[in-house]
């Protein structure tokens, strides 16, 4: 990956962090470590997905479908980012009157589809991809798993429906940060192994490091030449990525930092964020 | 009543869907495994490339099809309504009532006259499901031109519409050229000012019947099919509250939940006036013939005709 590309991918992802922790403190609840685990996944789909800020419904769109709603706070993040909506908005995350909801409502500039009752995003993602093929547009469809969801049955539905209708225009990435609310997902009931399962229903299955752009990139490159299956990303991230006190610990699924921690957050990733923008 | 022509609802949305296919070129038909039963397949015989089966797997059909929805297509997603409903209650509500799309549920086989399948298979509590969902429609017709007519206006209407039909044959009775469907009126059938008898699907027939047996003793029985359980037309439900002063409803549904509480809910608040539920009794059916369940569970004129004249004499 070009240098300076890079650095940008690295300067949004950085931004979407700090959108992620303003978003959730200022809302004093929300999910931010499944948040920050997808932020460069995020980051690097929105860099080349083919959406229009101005014209957020175009017909011809790539869509994303967050069906690991709950983290919502890094799609926010990212359009904002993008200009879907002003950051301003972030601050009134999960607020009475608010635009942005506590988990994705379709109706927000930028949302393809309302998620967050886990297991139903891939579905809906299996029906765009459905209707693409059927009318012969040429847009694909990314949906994003957390790796607890696919614990519910009705993933595996949509695995069965994506491959039996060769939906090769659907790529569903699974963050596998190996946490979930009760505990690590090989101890609450262990969907492991993922790749092997998804194989088995028939994806083509590709991994990458969550958390370096040129794996994602490599990952992203390798999916698009898959023709006749959908491709299933499994992506191994660090819950709570990018600071330090959230990384890898479950207590922070799902709670808000306090003011203290919000001001350490914020002082972490603005530290990383000038050293970014020092080597560009 | 020989020459009664009978026929299934299920089999009136078969017919509907392949005659509306070549008008509507977005209409799509999901199914999950029961195409045969539920007559979609007659529409995949005619339109294979847009006829897509999704498996034993209710939940991810419905999500589908509100994908599918997302990009402006019309899917119908059909199963019985017991999967329709009730096994897909939180998809229906999450993925398709909550982002208000343009969904339509063809959900068949409703109620006891399933029959011989018994009660596992016989839903009598997918009209009071649905009615909880901010925005959904619900249509339960009542004949085959009522159903024919409810799946257009299905098409035509913006927004998720529920659709219910059933499997066992049954009388058309509104084969006229004054037949008129539109979505949340009621159609007043017979006149009268004792009692209305406000009816829903299979039970329209049996309250014009009972409204027979009734005149015979002498009691002026004002029946309305209401084909739209929701929105529901409470101005014709709470004019007839006031002109005949008590109502019986009869539907193929739990009393709890269905036609009878929405009836009552809207008498309560726009006029009380005593309402007596003809319908399933807070319990499950079982197995046996459709006609004979129905004698059984009271959903039969004869049961309709003695509840209103118990109610009558009471006023």
């Amino acid at each position: 990956m070009d240098e300076l590309i890079l650095r940008q991918l690295q300067t949004t992802a950085c931004r979407v962090r700090m959108g992620i922790i303003e978003g959730v403190y200022h809302a004093k609840s929300g999910h931010p470590g499944g948040s920050l685990s997808i932020a460069d996944t995020l980051t690097y789909l929105y860099s080349i997905m083919y959406v229009d800020p101005q014209n957020p419904d175009m017909p011809n769109r790539d869509r994303l479908v967050l069906s690991k709603g709950h983290t919502a706070p890094a799609l926010y993040s990212i359009l904002a980012e993008r200009g879907f909506f002003p950051k301003e908005e972030l601050k009134s995350l999960r607020h009475i009157g608010a635009l942005l909801q506590g988990h994705p409502c379709i109706h927000i500039p930028g949302v393809d589809m309302s998620s967050g009752s886990l297991g139903q995003g891939i579905s809906a993602a299996c029906g765009m991809a459905l209707s693409g093929k059927h009318r012969g547009e040429n847009y694909h469809v990314y949906t994003i798993l957390g790796d607890g969801e696919i614990e519910e049955g009705q993933v595996w539905e949509a695995a069965m429906f994506a491959a039996h209708y060769g939906l090769d225009n659907l790529t569903a990435i699974v963050d596998n940060n190996g946490l979930q609310i009760d505990g690590k997902i090989t101890e609450v009931c262990s969907p492991e192994p993922i790749t092997d399962k998804f194989a088995a229903f028939g994806w083509r299955v590709i991994t990458m490091n969550a958390h370096d752009f040129n794996d994602i990139e490599r990952a992203f490159h390798e999916a698009e030449s898959v023709t006749g299956q959908p491709v299933a990303i499994i992506q191994r991230s660090t819950k709570g990525k990018g600071v330090s006190f959230m990384e890898n610990q479950v207590g922070w699924h799902g709670a808000a930092p306090n003011q203290e921690q919000y001001e350490q957050a914020m002082a972490e990733l603005t530290a990383e964020l000038n050293r970014l923008e020092a080597q560009a | 009543m020989s020459d009664v022509i009978k026929k299934a609802t299920r089999e009136s949305y078969g017919e509907a869907l392949v005659a509306l296919g070549e008008k509507y070129e977005n209409l799509v038909v999901l199914d999950a495994d029961l195409a045969a039963a539920t007559k979609t397949g007659m529409f995949r015989k005619v339109f294979p490339d847009r006829f897509y089966d999704c498996g034993i797997a209710e939940a991810n059909m419905m999500g589908v099809a509100a994908g599918l929805a997302t990009t402006g297509m019309i899917p119908f997603a059909s199963s019985f309504a017991m999967f329709a409903a009730g096994r897909a209650f939180e998809i229906v509500r999450n993925s398709i009532g909550y982002p208000h799309l343009n969904v339509k549920i063809g959900a068949t086989h409703a109620g006891i006259s399933v029959g011989e399948d018994g009660a596992t298979h016989q839903c009598c509590e997918d009209i009071a499901l649905m009615r909880t969902i901010p925005g959904m429609v619900i249509l339960n017709p009542a004949d085959d031109v009522e159903a024919k007519a409810a799946v257009e206006a299905a098409i035509l209407h913006e927004g998720p519409v529920y659709c219910r039909f059933g499997r066992l044959a049954v009388p058309v009775i509104n084969n006229h050229p004054d037949y008129r469907f539109e979505i949340g009126k009621g159609i007043t059938l017979r006149n009268g000012n004792d009692i209305t008898l406000v009816a829903t699907g299979l039970m329209v027939n049996e309250a014009l019947q009972a409204a027979d047996m009734l005149a015979a003793k002498g009691i002026s029985a004002r029946v309305i099919n209401i084909h739209t359980i929701k929105p529901l037309d409470t101005e014709l439900i709470t004019a007839a509250a006031k002109e005949t002063g008590c109502i019986v409803t009869c539907e193929e549904h739990s009393i709890i939940g269905g036609l009878g509480s929405a009836v009552a809910e809207c008498t309560a608040e726009h006029c009380p006036v005593p309402v007596y539920r003809v319908g399933v009794n807070d319990t499950f059916g079982h197995s046996g013939p459709a006609v004979e369940l129905l004698k059984e569970f009271g959903l039969c004129a004869d049961n309709i005709a003695a509840v209103a004249a118990d109610a009558f004499s009471r006023k």
